[in-house]
C-alpha cells in the first residue's frame, strides 16, 4: 500500500513540475509562426535576437502563410509570417509590417544552357504549351516541371506575377519546401523551378528574367521584375514582445542579418 | 474478489478507449467530409481528374489511381520478397541463423519513414532518373520504397504462420517421399494460407497507408501515370500536402479524401479476408496457424 502512494506522490510531482516548466517557458516566448519560405530567415533573426536581448525567447515555427495568418487570427502566434502579398479580404484583418523583399528565383540545372527567359515564356512552360527546351532556345530536351504545393506562399506569388490567370499544367512535380524543390532541380537536367532568391546556391543556376540577372541588387534597384514582400502581421492591441522583436527586426542590425543572407532590405 | 471486480472494469474501460478513439476518428472524418461529397457529387468526386482546390474543382481520381498503382506495386515487391524471406527462414535455415536473421529484418520496421523517403530521394530517383528515364520520381520508386517498408510486416507475421503449421504436416509430407520444397509449396504453404493473407493485408494497410515517404518520392503530380515510371499523386500525399494551407471547402475536400480512403482500406481488407475464406485446402490447419500467430 505505501509503495503504491509512494510511486502515486512521485508521479504527481513530476507531472507538476513539467507543467511549471512548460507553462514557465510558454509565458516567455513569443509565437512567430507560417511562411516556410520567410521561417530561416525569422530562425536567424530570432537567434541574433535572443542573443542581443537575453531574457526574450522567440520561437519560430513554420507551416505556411496561410496557417501563419490563421495563427495570428487564433491568438495561437503573436506574430505571422507571410510570404506573399495580402489578399483584399485579408488586409482589413492584420497590420502589416515589410520585414524584407525577396525576389522569386526561376531556377533550372547549372548545365542548362538556357539562361535567360522572358515572364511570357516562363508562363507557357509552367502551363504546359511549351514542353521542350528546344523551344525556348535549349537543348533537346523534355521540359520538367517542379511547383510548390496548392496556396503556399511562394506558389501564390508566382502565380500572382507569373501565370497571371493560367493554370500550371497538371504534370508539374509538387513539392512541399524550397528545400525539395532545390533538390530535384540540382539533380534533373531537365527541370525548372521557382524559390526564394535568398536561398539559391550555386548548385541551381537562376536565369534571367528579361535579360535581368535574378541577384539582390537588382531587386533592391526595382529592376528585376519577380518580387514580393516577406511581410510580419499582427492582430489586434499592440504586444509589447510582438513590437520589440519588430523593432529589432526593422533596426539596421535586424536588416543587416536579412540581407547577410540574400534578402533585400524593406526600405 | 472486489478487487478482481475493479481490475476487471479498469482494464474493460482501457479497451474502450481504444475503440472510442476509432469512433471519434471515423465520424469526425465523415462529419468534416461527407457534405462537401454531397455538395460535388460522388461521381464528380471520384471519376473527375481536375483538382484544382481554389477554384472549386475537386476530382481525386488521379490519386486513388495513383495510390492503388503504388499499393500494389509495394505489395508485389514486398509479397515476393518477404514471403520469400519466410520460407527460407522457416523450412531451409537452421534456427540458430534465423535467430539472427528475423529481429534485423524486423528492425527494418523501426527506421522512421522518412529516412526511407530520404534514402529514395537520395539514391533510388537519381538511378532510375538516369537508367530508365522519366522523371525518376514515379509509381516504381515508391513502389519500391514502400515495397520495402513493407517487408518486416510481412516477413515475420509469415514466418509466425509457417512455423505455427505442426510439425507432423511436414514429416508426414517427407515420409511419403517428397522432398522439401515439395513439401513447402504442397503442404506448408497452404496450410498457413491464412495467416499469410493476414501478413499481407496488414502490409496492404501500411502501404496505402504511408505518407510522409511517399511524398518524397513519388513527385506528387495532378495527372494520371500511364506508365510506372510516371510521377502519381496518392491519397495520404494529397492530405498531407495541402492540409497545412486549406480552409473552407478545400479543407473538406481533404476531409473527404481521406473519407475514401478509408473507404479504400475498408474494401481492400474486407476482399482479402473474403478470399482467404473461401480457400478449400488447409482450412484447418489454416485456422490453427493463424491463432498460432495472434
Amino acid at each position: 500500500m505505501t509503495k503504491w502512494l509512494l510511486v502515486s506522490a512521485a508521479i504527481a510531482v513530476l507531472l507538476m513540475a513539467l507543467s511549471f516548466g512548460l507553462g514557465g517557458r510558454e509565458e516567455a516566448a513569443l509565437a512567430v509562426v507560417g511562411s516556410n519560405s520567410v521561417q530561416p530567415f525569422a530562425e536567424m533573426l530570432a537567434e541574433a535576437y535572443q542573443q542581443a536581448h537575453p531574457g526574450r525567447f522567440v520561437d519560430v515555427q513554420g507551416g505556411g502563410s496561410t496557417v501563419g495568418l490563421q495563427a495570428t487570427i487564433d491568438g495561437i502566434a503573436e506574430i505571422g509570417m507571410c510570404s506573399r502579398e495580402l489578399k483584399k479580404e485579408e488586409e482589413a484583418l492584420f497590420r502589416q509590417v515589410m520585414i524584407a523583399r525577396d525576389g522569386l528565383a526561376i531556377v533550372v540545372h547549372p548545365s542548362n544552357p538556357v539562361s535567360d527567359l522572358a515572364v511570357e515564356e516562363v508562363r507557357r512552360m509552367f502551363t504546359g504549351d511549351v514542353a521542350n527546351w528546344r523551344a525556348v532556345g535549349g537543348e533537346d530536351r523534355p521540359i520538367r516541371l517542379v511547383v510548390r504545393e496548392e496556396s503556399s506562399g511562394t506558389r501564390e506569388a508566382f502565380m500572382k506575377m507569373v501565370m497571371g490567370k493560367a493554370r500550371v499544367s497538371r504534370k508539374a512535380i509538387s513539392q512541399d519546401s524550397n528545400g525539395a524543390i532545390k533538390e530535384l532541380v540540382k539533380q534533373d537536367a531537365c527541370a525548372i523551378g521557382f524559390m526564394s532568391l535568398g536561398l539559391v546556391t550555386s548548385e541551381l543556376k537562376a536565369v534571367r528574367i528579361e535579360g535581368v540577372p535574378a541577384t539582390a541588387a537588382n531587386v533592391l534597384a526595382g529592376r528585376y521584375p519577380l518580387v514580393r514582400p516577406f511581410l510580419f502581421v499582427t492582430r489586434g492591441p499592440a504586444d509589447e514582445r510582438a513590437e520589440h522583436f519588430i523593432d529589432f527586426v526593422l533596426s539596421p542590425e535586424g536588416q543587416a542579418v536579412l540581407e547577410r543572407e540574400g534578402l533585400v532590405r524593406a526600405r | 474478489m472486489r478487487k478482481e471486480k475493479v481490475i476487471a472494469g479498469v482494464l474493460a474501460a482501457l479497451a474502450l478507449t481504444a475503440i472510442s478513439a476509432l469512433a471519434v476518428i471515423a465520424s469526425f472524418i465523415f462529419k468534416e467530409g461527407l457534405p462537401i461529397i454531397a455538395k460535388v457529387g460522388l461521381a464528380e468526386f471520384i471519376f473527375s481528374g481536375n483538382w484544382h482546390p481554389l477554384d472549386g474543382e475537386f476530382g481525386i481520381l488521379p490519386m486513388i489511381v495513383g495510390s492503388l498503382a503504388v499499393t500494389a506495386g509495394a505489395m508485389v515487391i514486398g509479397v515476393v520478397f518477404g514471403l520469400g524471406c519466410a520460407v527460407l527462414l522457416t523450412q531451409f535455415c537452421p534456427p540458430r541463423i534465423v535467430s539472427v536473421i528475423k529481429p534485423s529484418i524486423e528492425l527494418l520496421a523501426g527506421i522512421p519513414s522518412v529516412v526511407y523517403g530520404f534514402m529514395g530521394v537520395a539514391i533510388l530517383v537519381p538511378l532510375i532518373r538516369e537508367h530508365l528515364g522519366g522523371p525518376g520520381l514515379s509509381v516504381l520508386a515508391s513502389s519500391v520504397v514502400l515495397g520495402v517498408m513493407v517487408l518486416p510486416t510481412v516477413t515475420s507475421i509469415s514466418v509466425d504462420a509457417l512455423q505455427a503449421v505442426p510439425r507432423a504436416y511436414f514429416e508426414g509430407s517427407v515420409a511419403l517421399g517428397a522432398t522439401v520444397w515439395q513439401t513447402t509449396h504442397m503442404v506448408t504453404l497452404r496450410a498457413a494460407r491464412s495467416g499469410i493473407v493476414a501478413a499481407v493485408i496488414l502490409g496492404m494497410g501500411r502501404a496505402v497507408g504511408e505518407t510522409m515517404a511517399v511524398i518524397m518520392v513519388a513527385g506528387n503530380t495532378l495527372d494520371l501515370p500511364h506508365s510506372i515510371l510516371d510521377p502519381v499523386r496518392t491519397l495520404t500525399s494529397n492530405i498531407a500536402l495541402e492540409m497545412g494551407y486549406a480552409a473552407g471547402d478545400h479543407r473538406k475536400a481533404l476531409f473527404a479524401t481521406a473519407v475514401v480512403l478509408l473507404a479504400i482500406i475498408m474494401v481492400l481488407n474486407s476482399i482479402a479476408l473474403a478470399v482467404s475464406r473461401r480457400l478449400p485446402a488447409g482450412r484447418q490447419a489454416g485456422r490453427a496457424a493463424k491463432a498460432a500467430a495472434r
